[in-house]
């Protein structure tokens, strides 16, 4: 008898679960929201990382962004170049053009950065700006405690030699979470065809730059004239250089005084390029002597 | 007239003296977790106090028409839960086919109500008490309201809260926590109060 119990309590909930489970499953056809098939087509070309780079939460919401129109088919940095042409394929538009992006660090201060103190507390760099305005001299250097690198999940940040967080181009994916995760400011995105780069975003006037930090950029203009090309422009006390325009010749690593642009350019390419500048002024000098001599004769 | 004022005494029983939040500790989870803004706490009352009366209408049928008969009423609490989850789901469903907007800003929290122990609790109260089919009701639907009441009075002084001076270690949880007992016991004010 005690088993016939609980066999009838069973058979009793089990056929109320599945009249239940009926009338749901009546109800999930009557009310069905036929939902577009893009969104799963769209999801299954972006990353899957779940970054929250694209500034959804997570790669669903960034797919139904993208189907609403609300986010551009490039919306997704980590997918790439290929799968965002796919994704314009399936919204029917033209593959977008467009160079892969990376994230650069401007700052290459580091341990040539004066120190103000000690900071001894959290490995955070929001953490230490809180402290005093964090440790260094230079209000916008980078502070080397990593929290871009715990930002990264591609794993493409480090914090370099010389105590500065570095971007490993290979590996970005231009998704810039780190950009978020830095209290400076100092990471943005740049082309990655691009190996010119300013490192240092001290915007204070020449002397107050020069003496934070003895890789910053002083705002002193030498770059802007030396510039063929009219790449390169100082913009609120820092060197900006213009990657539509610039062509890479690095003539503006060679003549900065203060080797605040990347790459640098080493002792001996400066006196190179030095001493073939001077021989060039001397001949434009004799040339213009020879021009002023000659009406004379 | 009784059953009119049976009914009052219900109704200001599950809104002030007995608010399911603060006097009986039903639904806390959803009572800390969305009441950040009173937008999105005025959006989790109103979907409560709703699943709370058709909870509360279709579990006394299923109680009085299938499981008291069949002597089977120590499987309330099963039978309950296997009802509240099903209607959570027809509603969303309902809901997003009929009423998208709203389904929209309801969002996430219709799902959540499911496991919401406020709408088991006031079904299980309402077997507990004897209430009739219109009482069984009443008290779900004033009980949601009582819900509502609570959650937006205290997503309100959240929202104020960001303002306030309090020590950082307080931050979040602790200093909502602290909030949260001194309303229970503004509540406990309450709980004299009679209709005769």
């Amino acid at each position: 008898m005690d088993v016939m119990n609980i066999v009838f309590a069973i058979v009793v909930l089990g056929v109320l679960g599945a009249l239940f489970g009926l009338v749901l499953s009546v109800a999930s056809k009557i009310f069905e929201v036929k939902k577009d098939p893009r969104e799963e087509e769209i999801l299954s070309h972006l990353a899957g990382a779940n970054c929250g780079g694209c500034g959804y939460p997570g790669c669903a919401g960034c797919a139904a962004a993208i189907l609403a129109g609300e986010a551009p088919v490039t919306a997704c940095a980590p997918a790439g170049a290929e799968n965002a042409a796919a994704i314009a394929q399936i919204m029917g538009q033209e593959a977008p053009t467009g160079e892969r992006q990376v994230a650069f660090v401007r700052c290459n201060g580091g341990t040539n950065a004066k120190k103000r103190f000690e900071y001894v507390g959290v490995k955070d760099c929001m953490a230490a700006t809180k402290v005093a305005a964090g440790p260094l001299e230079c209000s916008f250097g980078c502070l080397g405690f990593g929290s871009c690198v715990a930002a990264c999940q591609f794993g493409a940040m480090s914090i370099g030699p010389n105590g500065t967080a570095v971007v490993d181009p290979d590996k970005c994916t231009a998704c810039m979470a780190c950009a978020a995760a830095c209290p400076r400011k100092l990471i943005v995105s740049v082309p990655a065809s691009k190996k010119v780069h300013v490192a240092c975003a001290n915007q204070d006037k020449g002397k107050a730059a020069m003496s934070v930090c003895a890789n910053s950029c002083i705002g002193c203009g030498l770059c802007q004239k030396e510039c063929k090309f009219d790449a390169i422009h100082v913009v609120n006390g820092v060197a900006v250089i213009d990657y539509d325009k610039c062509k890479g010749c690095k003539l503006c690593t060679k003549v900065c005084p203060r080797d605040a642009i990347l790459p640098i350019a080493t002792a001996e390419e400066k006196e190179k390029y030095k001493a073939i500048k001077k021989a060039q002024a001397e001949k434009a000098k004799a040339a213009a002597e020879a021009k002023a001599a000659e009406p004379k004769a | 007239m009784d059953q009119i004022n049976q009914l009052l005494a219900i109704m200001l029983g599950a809104i002030l003296a007995n608010n399911f939040i603060f006097s009986q500790f039903l639904g806390i989870c959803p009572f800390l977790g969305v009441s950040k803004k009173v937008d999105t706490a005025v959006g989790m009352g109103i979907a409560v106090t709703f699943v709370m009366g058709l909870a509360s209408a279709v579990c006394f049928v299923v109680n009085n028409f299938i499981l008291i008969p069949l002597g089977l009423g120590y499987m309330q609490t099963v039978a309950f839960i296997l009802v509240i989850a099903s209607l959570v789901q027809f509603i969303e469903m309902f809901l997003q086919k009929s009423m998208p907007s709203l389904y929209t800003a309801l969002g996430v929290y219709l799902p959540l109500i499911t496991t919401n122990c406020a709408v088991l609790g006031v079904v299980l109260l309402n077997v507990q008490n004897n209430y009739n089919f219109i009482s069984s009701v009443v008290y779900g639907i004033t009980g949601g309201l009582g819900f509502l009441l609570a959650i937006v009075l205290f997503a309100s002084i959240r929202e104020r809260l960001v303002f306030a001076d309090y020590p950082k270690c307080w931050d979040g949880f602790p200093i909502a926590l602290v909030t949260a007992g001194l309303m229970a016991l503004a509540f406990m004010g309450f709980s004299g109060l009679k209709i005769w």
